[in-house]
Parts: structure tokens; sequence; C-alpha cells
């Protein structure tokens, strides 16, 4: 194999490469050398390395076409991260940089024989061929798997760095940084408003960096001018992907010394959109070949990189573009072989080679030796963001471009060659204009239109003679659009879902308009009727690293959690909070409170602090029985349902005072009976004088339970705990451990003596420990949520959200004797009096009792009459310690609810058990001796 | 994302805010029939075009809100403290319910 001659050419004025600082490289394996700047394709073709890629579906070997971001012909692999756009990504120290798509190599691809069968790959192969039978679905998927194009991801446990989010508020935001974006930006930084400019490549300057002297004097000015403020932020490599509701703007940044990738969500004041067009291929045969590339591909390689793309060119022009790439490529040294003029009706047959352009047929049928083919043929607007904030575009078949309607909202406003034509100076007068203009709005002046760039007339170019590649990310041909319209899918929208034309890694940006252009000629209608699609976000790709980001999710914890985590307790993530599920052996937890006295830590039950003389009345509205009556000192247990009857949360709620209360939630509810309250009080009833206050967090929580708990709390506390002083549903404020004001209430979620303490939180951990070291003679030792799930279950409570669910109203829950129908008011009363006038044929909660006592079966578990009439399913199911028995709850429908009925159970396995319903939900102590002793 | 103009806060993300339904639905506790009462829980008009609602700011000052939005565009015109009368002049009985 031959050495490959570099292409590297002399010093050019506006090059972006260091040549004071060459970079090692490897391609494929193969050591190469570049100098920093460089992208990756300018590095390889600076080595003489033409063909970068393999095709989507027929693999033929692929070259530079853009050499933009867009490039869909540049996709390869560094290291280990898949998809990197070669004609965007700078090249670093060390890169090892591997074609993909091609297997065993680049240079022989066996899957090229696509293209032999390719009159079998025609657009909707993959539909119709693998569409039957169902059950060879897997299989055809292993084989397809194998065609599919792209690279392969990191291996597990890989991964590119940090990702990270940023939130920022500019006044104006100018997405593209040509010549009118920049003059934007600097116009709007001169009013003294807070500026954003975004530019996807690494420099600013848009088409000027390869435009000429003339261009790049007036890019150092342009440069010079936006350091001068301060109040500029620009970010390179970066891109606006979306504009959502009320100018709520996504910008990725890419390269970053912090982050591999940071999503930053700007809301924006003004939104200019500058993205200057996009030059869009022709269509012909041979269009694909190396060496077959844009004007603006081929200017890019020359002015930025130093590279020369060819050695012997033709040259298809039809704008200025197109005129000043043939001056740039004759003084770059390379020979000029024809310059065929479109704008005179002139064009080409196609382009002939294999894996390399070797010659260009022209009309006329002559052949003209080449290995460049430039093609200059027209332009494509970028009208994404546009879209985004509502506009469809208009073609003008006169300048042969969609332009914008005029449905932008006043916070969005355009410039530069997506709106018009001009100079450079003219393009920049515009720029100013708007700038200062998105300034104003951005400030809150009234929108004043700024006048217009002038259209230039374009040819109209699409295709040649021959047909070609239209889509090259997906390989679609132009004859496949063709073949569509011949199918009926004759809309732009249908024909780009049957080819998947502008589904690729180009999305639309560089086929878009020929794919429009040559349906429209198919179906015999203009552009103007044809329309286009519509482009949606992203504009650009996003990783998913960047989109998940840094989590800002808060976590809660209890003062005392140190304390778990230093002795063993397994986590629990239950909602926000974290809290200790056991600390090594639930049951035995469970058993030590049934024997002894156990502690566990209940901080995250929801604890709201209400006062005021109307605290009865919306106590009353909220839970479903009548709290008139209830007396300072004492408890009362409550239910609350939503409007719809269905059981929504429940607690106890103590008065402390003559209009002072403490309502308790369950720990996942806190925040939605918080809402509750305030939406009543706010919206229904704001005559009400009722303070709510949250103060679960203040309060660390402990519940002490068990025979000896009695013992234990009352060496710490100043409270008389005599049965006839603190009876059993009643509150007492006192000392504990020498921490004041305590609120300590004696309930019993586990059907044991038990007293819950509320704590000033920063006395949590002093007294938690405090009842342990005073309380080891009475076995006292903490027992965590699991063992708190069992004891509940033994004594037959049930858990809302799990013993309930969203469909499951008051009685079906057997909570009816809490029920008062009779109140003139509360939260879901018309649907529970229908309830309740069903009289049990709903469903209910049941406790029962499997006939073989060492089956538990597991939770959801369905229940069955005979072979498949479902009947209800289990909700709650354990071991338990105390009775050495399986127990558990369910939800079985009304007629099997009677105590004795017998359930079948459905196990996972499909095998089935025997149940039988008990007559009451305790499993242990129903006449509740042990509660009240 | 859409931008409130919450009254007590400023222009705030609609993330902060919970949507609370339709203004002006009537809750008759008192009637026996369900179908009026599922229609009072379940029932949106929808319209397409201006809609008046009620938004909470949970992550905010915690307030219900009553506003007038258009669910074509998503724009605001009007959000004021839950009750107050619109825009009009005209009450919704002070139910934002």
């Amino acid at each position: 194999m031959s050495k490959p001659v570099s292409s590297r050419i002399n010093s050019q004025s506006g090059e972006v490469i260091d040549r004071t600082k060459p970079i090692n490289f490897t391609w494929n394996g193969q050591p190469l050398t570049a100098y920093e700047g460089d992208t990756i394709v300018s590095a390889l073709m600076a080595s003489g390395v033409q063909v970068i890629s393999r095709s989507f579906k027929y693999h033929r070997p692929r070259g530079v076409l853009s050499a933009s971001y867009v490039d869909p012909n540049c996709s390869v692999t560094v290291s280990d991260e898949p998809n990197v756009r070669g004609a965007h990504r700078r090249l670093r120290e060390g890169d090892d940089v591997r074609a993909q798509n091609a297997w065993p190599s680049l240079k022989l691809d066996v899957r090229a024989v696509n293209q032999l069968v390719g009159r079998f790959l025609g657009p909707g192969f993959y539909y119709k061929t693998f569409i039957k039978p169902q059950f060879l679905w897997p299989s055809y998927q292993k084989v397809l798997s194998r065609f599919a194009p792209g690279g392969s991801p990191p291996a597990p446990g890989g991964g590119h760095g940090n990702f990270d989010k940023r939130y920022t508020h500019p006044d104006v935001l100018v997405a593209g940084a040509g010549p009118a974006g920049i003059a934007a930006a600097i116009e709007a930084a001169r009013a003294g408003v807070k500026v954003m400019l975004v530019e996807e490549e690494y420099e600013i300057g848009g088409h000027l960096r390869y435009g000429g002297p003339e261009a790049l004097a007036a890019l150092a000015a342009l440069r010079a001018e936006v350091n001068s403020y301060h109040n500029i932020e620009v970010l390179t490599d970066s891109v606006v992907t979306g504009r959502y509701d009320d100018n709520w703007v996504a910008v990725v940044q890419r390269s970053g010394v912090w982050s591999h990738e940071r999503l930053i969500k700007a809301r924006v004041g003004t939104l200019v959109v500058a993205p200057g067009l996009i030059e869009r291929p022709y269509v012909f045969a041979g269009n694909d070949l190396p060496g077959v590339m844009l004007s603006t591909a081929a200017m890019r390689l020359l002015e930025l990189h130093a590279v020369r793309p060819g050695t012997r060119a033709v040259i298809l022009t039809a704008n200025t573009s197109g005129d000043e790439a043939v001056e740039r490529l004759r003084s770059a040294g390379v020979e000029i072989a024809l310059v065929i003029d479109a704008r005179t009706g002139v064009t080409l047959r196609r382009a002939i080679g294999r894996g390399r352009l070797k010659a260009v047929e022209c009309a006329d049928g002559t052949k003209i030796p080449a290995d460049l083919l430039i093609t200059a043929t027209g332009w494509t607007a970028p009208t994404s963001l546009l879209n985004m904030a509502g506009d469809r575009p208009i073609w003008d078949p006169v300048a042969a471009r969609f332009f914008p309607s005029e449905l932008i909202p006043p916070s969005v406003m355009a410039t530069g060659g997506i709106v018009g034509d001009g100079t450079i100076d003219q393009l920049i007068k515009h720029g100013r204009a708007v700038g200062a203009e998105a300034a104003a709005r951005a400030t809150g002046a009234t929108p004043t239109p700024v006048p217009p760039l002038t259209r230039e007339a374009h040819p109209a170019l699409f295709h040649g003679p021959t047909t070609g590649f239209l889509d090259f990310s997906e390989d679609v041909k132009s004859k496949d659009i063709m073949a569509a319209v011949k199918e009926g899918y004759d809309s732009a929208e249908l024909a780009k879902r049957f080819t998947t034309s502008g589904m690729g890694t180009s999305q639309g940006k560089l086929e878009n308009v020929n794919a429009m252009a040559i349906l429209a000629e198919a179906t015999g209608r203009d552009l103007e009727s044809t329309g286009t699609t519509i482009w949606r976000p992203p504009y650009a790709p996003i990783s998913l690293g960047a989109l998940a980001g840094r989590a800002f999710d808060p976590v809660r914890i209890s003062p005392m959690q140190p304390w778990h985590v230093e002795h063993g307790a397994v986590p629990l993530i239950a909602g926000q909070w974290i809290r200790p599920e056991h600390y090594g052996d639930p049951s035995a937890e469970a058993q030590n409170v049934r024997t002894h006295v156990g502690i566990i830590d209940v901080t995250p039950l929801g604890k709201i602090d209400l006062q005021g003389p109307d605290v009865v009345k919306l106590l009353n509205l909220v839970y479903t029985n009548n709290w008139d009556n209830l007396q300072i000192g004492s408890v009362r247990y409550g239910v609350m349902c939503a409007e719809d009857g269905v059981v929504m949360d429940d607690g106890v709620t103590a008065r402390l005072g003559t209009n002072h209360y403490l309502m308790t939630t369950t720990s996942s509810g806190a925040a939605t009976v918080w809402e509750t309250l305030e939406m009543w009080l706010q919206t229904s009833h704001p005559d009400w004088s009722v303070n709510v206050t949250p103060v679960t967090t203040a309060m660390a929580s402990i519940n002490i339970a068990g025979p000896n708990s009695r013992e234990l709390l009352g060496r710490l506390t100043d409270i008389d705990l005599s049965p006839e002083a603190f009876g059993y549903m009643k509150v007492r404020t006192g000392s504990i451990a020498g921490v004041p004001d305590c609120v300590v209430w004696r309930i019993g979620f586990t059907g044991e003596l038990s007293y819950e303490i509320h704590v000033p939180a920063s006395f949590g951990l002093h007294v938690w420990e405090t009842l342990l070291s005073v309380g080891a003679d009475l076995g006292v030792s903490p027992f965590g949520v699991e063992a708190q799930r069992i004891l509940r279950l033994e004594k037959g409570h049930l858990i809302v959200g799990q013993d309930t669910d969203g469909l499951t109203k008051a009685y079906e829950a057997g909570l009816g004797p809490l029920v008062k129908l009779g109140k003139d008011d509360f939260s879901g009363l018309p649907e529970l009096r229908w309830q309740e006038s069903l009289a049990g044929a709903h469903s209910q909660l049941v406790a029962i009792e499997t006939t073989d006592p060492q089956l538990v079966p597991p939770e959801a578990s369905q229940l069955v009459v005979g072979m498949a009439e479902i009947v209800g399913r289990i909700t709650s199911s354990r071991m338990s310690p105390t009775l050495k028995r399986s127990i558990a709850l369910a939800r079985v429908s009304g007629e099997l609810s009677v105590p004795g009925s017998r359930l079948t159970i459905v196990l996972p396995n499909g095998s089935r058990a025997e149940a039988v319903v008990r007559e009451n939900l305790s499993f242990i102590d129903p006449e509740g001796v042990r509660l009240h002793g | 994302m859409i931008l409130i103009d919450c009254p007590y806060c400023g222009p705030r993300n609609s993330t902060e805010f919970r949507h609370a339904g339709e203004a002006g639905k009537k809750r008759d506790v008192t009637t026996n029939d369900p179908a009026v009462w599922r229609r009072y829980l379940y029932q949106q008009d929808n319209p397409l075009g201006w809609v008046r609602e009620n938004w909470f700011h949970t992550a905010g000052c915690r307030q219900f809100l009553c506003a007038e939005r258009n669910t074509q565009t998503n724009e605001f015109r009007w959000v004021a403290p839950a009750g107050s009368p619109g825009p009009d002049g005209a009450s919704d009985n002070g139910s934002a319910r």
C-alpha cells in the first residue's frame, strides 16, 4: 500500500489550525498526525484519507460532503464514543478514531453486496418483507441488527464524564453567530441588556471565516466589538435545539472543561434566529462518490484547515459561492478542469468512479477526468426554530428557498440569510437593526417592524437528468420518492415516513427541500402547494446524558438517620425520604416489640399544625367522621376521602388547646393533605380563620411500642403516664429527656401499648439515644419500617395506598363506621352516600388465613373462583413471627367477604392455594387488651 | 415551557404550579343525581380558545390562582388570586373549584 500524499497546503490567512502544536492520533489503528484546530475529518483529509465511512444501507464508500456538523458521511467512533460528528469534532491528542458501519474493514465491506440487491431493498422493504409471520420477529431482529448502521454503544459502566444543567435568563439570545447574528448581539448589548450568543461551530463568524480577505477583515472588527461588551456571553460549540412556550429555549453546550455536555435552559426575552443558510446538495448519478462535495465544504477545508480537497476539479456553479470556490481552488493549486455555469441552463449528467471520483460526464456526454467535483446549486433555510415558534415557511420560487411567514410571535425575530440576501455590510446592518429592536422588545417596548433584507433571484436546481442520492444518511435515492408516490404516499409527511428521507443523521437539513421538489414533480404539483415537513425539536442531537444531567431532587432524612446508618440500617427509599427498612432481622425486631419494647423513627409522618377558631369546621370538611366534640388532650383517628369518595389519607389529629390542633398524615400523603387543606380554605371557605403550618421536619417523631413502653418513657418524662391519668387516645405535652415542649400521644398502630413522641427536630438524636441507653434493662431495641408493617398486619390495620387503591372508597376499605353521612358537608359525601346505599354489594377488605400456614402468598396475587373469574387480590401478606403462620389482608367481592368464605389464590407460578376469610381483621388481640393496658 | 405571572411571586415556570381545573364549577353536595355530581367531578368544557381556570402555586406562594388562558396559544391574559372577579368584572361566585 502506497503512503497517501499529504494534502496540507501553505498557511491560509483564516486558518484555525495551530501548526506549532502537532497532534498524534490513530485512524483504524494507523498512527497519523495533524494540528490542533483540525477536525477529525480535516486531519484525515490532510493525511490523504478520502473515504471516511460506509453508507447506511448499501455500504457505499463515502467521503466529505458538507464538512460541517450535519455532514452525513462523517460519523466515526472515537475511543468508545460512537456516532461522533467527524466533520465537526476537534481532534484531541491520542484520539483513537475508527470508521463505523464497515465490516470487516472500511476498505472491504462485505455488506456492500446490498448494492447488488438494491432493487429488493427499496423503500418500505423492511415493513413489507418482515411483517409476517409474527413468530419470526425475534429472528428477523437478530439478523437485521447486524446490518444496522451507526456505532456500537459503549460498554456498560463506560461513559464520558459529567453531564450538567444550567438555568439562565438572557434578555436577548442570538442563535447563530454569522455576520448578522454577531451584529444583532452587539447592538442588543449596546442597549445594555444581557445577551447570549450561541454558535454551533468552534468559533464565531459563520461564512465570514472562509470568505476571503474582505470577510476576514469584517469578522475581525465584529470580534473586537463583541469582546468590548461584558454583557455578551459567547457560547461556541453550542447549539439551540429547541424553542418552546414563552421563549423557553434549550441550548446544548458541547465542549466545556466542567462537563462533557451541558443542557442550558434559558428563559429568553427576545430570541433572534440567525442560523444562516445550509448549502443544498445536487441530485445526480454518482453524487455520493468521495470527491463530490459542496462549495462550502471545499472552502471550509481550504480556508479553515489548509487542506486541498483534490487536484483536478470540475465545478457546477449557480451562485457566488461556487464562483468563489473556483478562484480559491485555483489559487490553492488545484487544476480547474471545467466550470459549468448552471445559471445558463447547462448541467452535468453524472459522476463516474468506483469508490472514488474519476471523471465527470457532461450533459453532452464528454467525460472530464477529475478527482474533485464541486456543486453550488442552492441554499436551504434552516427554519427549525421559527417553526417551533409557530411559523409555517413559504416557498419563494424566485429565490428558490423557503422564507418565514408572518406567523412569528413578537418575542422571536430573525436575521441573516434565513430572511434575505445581501453583501456583508447589508447583513451586518440588518443584524444591528434586529438586535436593537430585540433589546427594545425584551425591555417592554411596543414591537416595531425592521425593514427586511432584499431577496436575490436564484435558479431552482434540485437534480440533474440522472437519478442519484437524495438522503445520504439514509441511502434514499430520488427514484425512491417516485416509488413512494406510485404506492400512494404522495404527501410530504407520508413520503418522508415511507422512504425515511430526512430521518437520518442530517435530519432533513441537507435533503428535505430536494425531497419535496422531487415529490412535487412526481405528483405534478409545485413546491408551494407541496409544502414541507415541519421541523420539530431537537434541531441538533442531545445526548441522553445531557437530558438527564445532574439530578436536583432533594432527599429528606430524619435527625436520627446518621445513627441508623452507623447501626447497620438497611435503607428504604420512601418518596423523598430515606429511612431504615430494618436493622438486620425485621422478624426479631417485631417480636421484641411484642415481648419487650421497641422504638421506631417515624419522623417522615406528616405533621400539620392547625390553629384558629375554625379548625373544627376544616376537620369536619376533610375527614369523614365527626370532630365537634374532641376534647382538649384527646386524639382521634380520621379518614380523608377525595371528592370521588376514594380513600385519600388517614391519620390521627390531637387537640392541644382551645384553638390548637396537631394533625398527622401518612408519610407519603403529607404534601397532598397540606395542599388539600389550603385548597378548601382558599377556594371554598376564605372566611374561615385557620392557620395551616406544616411541621413535619420541625419535629422528630419516635414511636415507643411494647409492654415495657410505659416504663421506658416514664424514666425520661415529667408527664404522668399512669393509665388513669393518660389513657388510650389521649395527648399530653411535657419534657422528655430534658427537652421541653414535646408532644406525646398514646395510640397504637402496632397493637401494643405505645406512645408516639414528637420532639423538636434538633433534639431528635439526643432523645433517641437516651431512650436506648436508659432502657437497656427493659430490652429496648430499634425497629424499622418492615417490622412495623408486620406488626400492623398482625393487628389488622390497613395502609392507605397498599390495602386501598385508586378506586377504593371508604366502605370498601372497611371504614364505614368512620363515615358520618349525617354531616352537612365533607369531601366525597355524595359518592359515599351512594356507596353506602349499595349495602355491602361492593368489594371488602378482609383478613384471610391460608390453609397451609407456611405459605405466604405474594402481595397482588389474584383471588379467583372456578378457573378464571377474578374476585379479588391479596393486598398485604407476611409471615407472622408472633403467630408463626402466614397472615394476609385481601380485597374480595362482597358476597365472598363474609367470614368463613373459601377463596382460591393463584400464585405467580400458576399453582393454586386455598384460604379462608376470618371473622376479624385483627390476627392478634382483637379485643385490644394489650393496647389498652 | 409556559410562564405564569403569579400575582404574588412574579413570572414563574409552569412546573412550579399545578393545574387545578376549570374555574366556576358548582359543587352541590346535596344532589341526589350521580350524573350531576360526576359532571362536576370529571367533566371539563376544554374549549379551543380562552378558558377560565385555576392554578395552584405549589412551589411558590402556595396560593390558588384564577387565570384566563388561551388553550390554543397558551397565552395568559389575566392571572389573579382565587375568587377574584374576572377582568371583565364578572365573578365566578368566588368558587375556584
